[in-house]
């Protein structure tokens, strides 16, 4: 039998406030245990929750870049589960009424586009941290996370592969990064994925018993976590068995799934609105104000990258596909290089550099300043684009600006046509036999001669010269 | 809606109450009758009617994102029946 994979994801995104969501505790990553919990956070008796504007501001925010409804009323609830690192013993949560609504993102998968509907995205509070192994018998609690403002944003099953859920994680990622709400960072838990996995007959528009992958920190987890997940379900229905709703780790040592706990009694959370809380009020007013201040997103400036620069549809996404990338690429033309060129070398040797060391852009050794006085050279006929690359590499080594670089190891480009002549006539001289070829009609035999005068002008000798003087002198 | 024993029981159980089998028999009378109240609230038409999410008609006040708290570990801690290295003990918990 044919089978499908459906797959639909949950991502907790923490948001870059300074304090918690409901008090005013610092939410640095890294504090002593405990020092960063306050009596609201600890759940000490007679507390009140009061919501931080920042964090609302950032959920307008996403919910705009996804083109989604923007709740003018949503509603805090609790959401009741028993477990130490919650000292409530509920978590406050959005449930009915969320603050971000029916939204969408499209994503880029291999050569294809496609749309992931967002079902939701409510804003609710992180629990702490359970320590295990701390002293026999028990476990240590740090609350220093507990209240950490975190947005949660729902997708409809919409993904069909694992390629197509990494690249709607890794899209989202890049997202919030870009609208300045969570600093992205995985290792620290910034950003976290849920994966639900079904499988169901190939036509069939029943959903599957879903499994839900919890806590996946990487891409590349997400993709092994589900591959195996996929197998796992197709194997187990083949056998003829069935599939239990559950929640399951992934392990990386193991690269395979285990069921954690059964979902059943876990699931009854009594959800009911939180009367610490009034209902949040969203004004026109409010989501104009957070408007004005958004920067230009990914999709809009990939559109402007092909309508003012005439860049393909493919350099623009490359350039648009983070935030650092764009701003590199956008300061490099504000510096005069002309776009075109500058979209080739960023999405070129820049970024190649960058993938051989696996380092992000905001690492590269070349500022936009000095890419931007190299493409000078290119275009006022100083240096070939052969050369250029030379010259590159150098800057990448730290050696200097291009300029400094090209008179230090005599890289210009000879424009001087006697100079140009007298190499011609030496490979001409030397290269008798390639001459009768070409004579003979064999234009292969031309390239030949353009890269043997190349080569004797060590590679400084402008190639458009070289071509034209040599089709005079070779009469042709 | 009627409520049996065991529903009331497993209630307890996911609240961490621990309920005698004379107490659940006890506290069932009780949520019978708060059901039994809902149960003819429902007769009430309520077509068109905006649920309600708080008794008072006003909105949340927000608060500026601004860190007002300092570090009161060593306070809140002398009252917790066990601590170690800052952190709070509880009895282990099992995955």
């Amino acid at each position: 039998m044919q089978w499908e994979v459906v797959i639909g994801l949950e991502t907790h995104t923490q948001l870059q406030t300074r304090s918690k969501i409901f008090s005013g505790s610092s939410i640095a990553f890294g504090a002593e245990p405990n020092t960063q919990a306050s009596a609201v956070d600890i759940a000490l008796p007679g507390v009140l929750p009061v919501l931080n504007a920042e964090a609302v501001q950032c959920a307008i925010k996403f919910g705009l870049a996804v083109n989604a409804e923007i709740a003018p009323r949503s509603v805090f609830a609790r959401k009741n589960y028993f477990y130490p690192d919650l000292p409530k013993g509920y978590q406050i949560s959005q449930y009915e009424l969320p603050v971000v609504g029916k939204g969408s993102l499209t994503v880029q998968v291999g050569d294809q586009e496609k749309t992931i509907r967002i079902t939701r995205a409510h804003l609710e509070e992180d629990a702490g941290k359970s320590v295990h192994g701390a002293s026999a018998g028990m476990s240590g609690i740090d609350l220093n996370r507990a209240g950490t403002p975190l947005l949660e944003i729902v997708t409809e099953p919409d993904m069909r592969s694992a390629a197509e859920a990494v690249a709607y994680a890794k899209k989202l990622h890049e997202l919030v990064q870009w609208i300045g709400i969570c600093d992205g960072n995985m290792q620290e838990g910034s950003f976290r994925c849920d994966v639900n996995v079904s499988v169901r007959p190939k036509g069939s528009d029943k959903l599957g018993t879903r499994r839900e992958i919890k806590n996946l920190n990487s891409f590349r987890f997400m993709q092994q976590a589900i591959e195996y997940e996929t197998r796992w379900q197709i194997e187990t229905l083949e056998d003829g068995g069935t599939i239990q709703q559950a929640t399951v780790l992934f392990n990386p040592d193991t690269g395979e799934t285990r069921a954690m706990r059964s979902k059943e009694e876990a699931n009854d959370y009594r959800y009911f609105p939180d009367p610490d809380l009034l209902p949040l009020q969203i004004t026109l007013e409010d989501i104009a104000k957070v408007k004005a201040v958004m920067p230009e997103l990914p999709g809009d400036m990939k559109e402007r990258f092909e309508r003012e620069y005439s860049l393909s549809a493919y350099d623009a996404s490359g350039l648009t596909s983070s935030r650092g990338i764009a701003d590199y690429f956008t300061a490099v033309v504000a510096q005069g290089a002309e776009p075109k060129m500058a979209a080739n070398w960023v999405m070129g040797s820049v970024a190649a550099k960058l993938n051989e060391q696996d380092q992000d852009i905001s690492a590269s050794p070349v500022s936009p300043l000095q890419l931007a006085g190299l493409l000078k050279r290119i275009a006022d006929n100083t240096i070939s684009n052969k050369i250029a690359r030379e010259v590159f590499d150098a800057m990448w080594a730290g050696e200097g600006d291009a300029d400094s670089i090209i008179e230090k190891k005599g890289l210009k480009q000879v424009t001087d046509s006697g100079a140009i002549e007298a190499i011609i006539d030496e490979v001409l001289a030397a290269n008798a036999a390639m001459v009768e070829e070409f004579r003979a009609g064999k234009e292969k035999a031309f390239n030949a001669l353009v890269g043997q005068a190349m080569k004797a002008s060590k590679g400084k000798a402008n190639p458009a010269q070289v071509n034209e003087v040599l089709r005079r002198k070779l009469g042709a | 809606m009627s409520l049996s024993s065991s529903d009331v029981k497993r209630i307890a159980h996911l609240a961490r109450i621990e309920v005698s089998d004379e107490e659940a028999e006890a506290t069932l009378q009780k949520l019978s009758g708060i059901l039994g109240l809902i149960e003819q609230m429902q007769a009430v038409d309520t077509t068109g009617i905006v649920p309600m999410s708080h008794s008072q008609d006003v909105v949340q006040r927000l608060r500026p994102d601004v860190v007002t708290e300092n570090d009161q570990r060593a306070a809140f801690q002398a009252i917790a029946p066990a601590v170690e290295n800052g952190l709070y003990l509880v009895p282990k918990v099992i995955e």
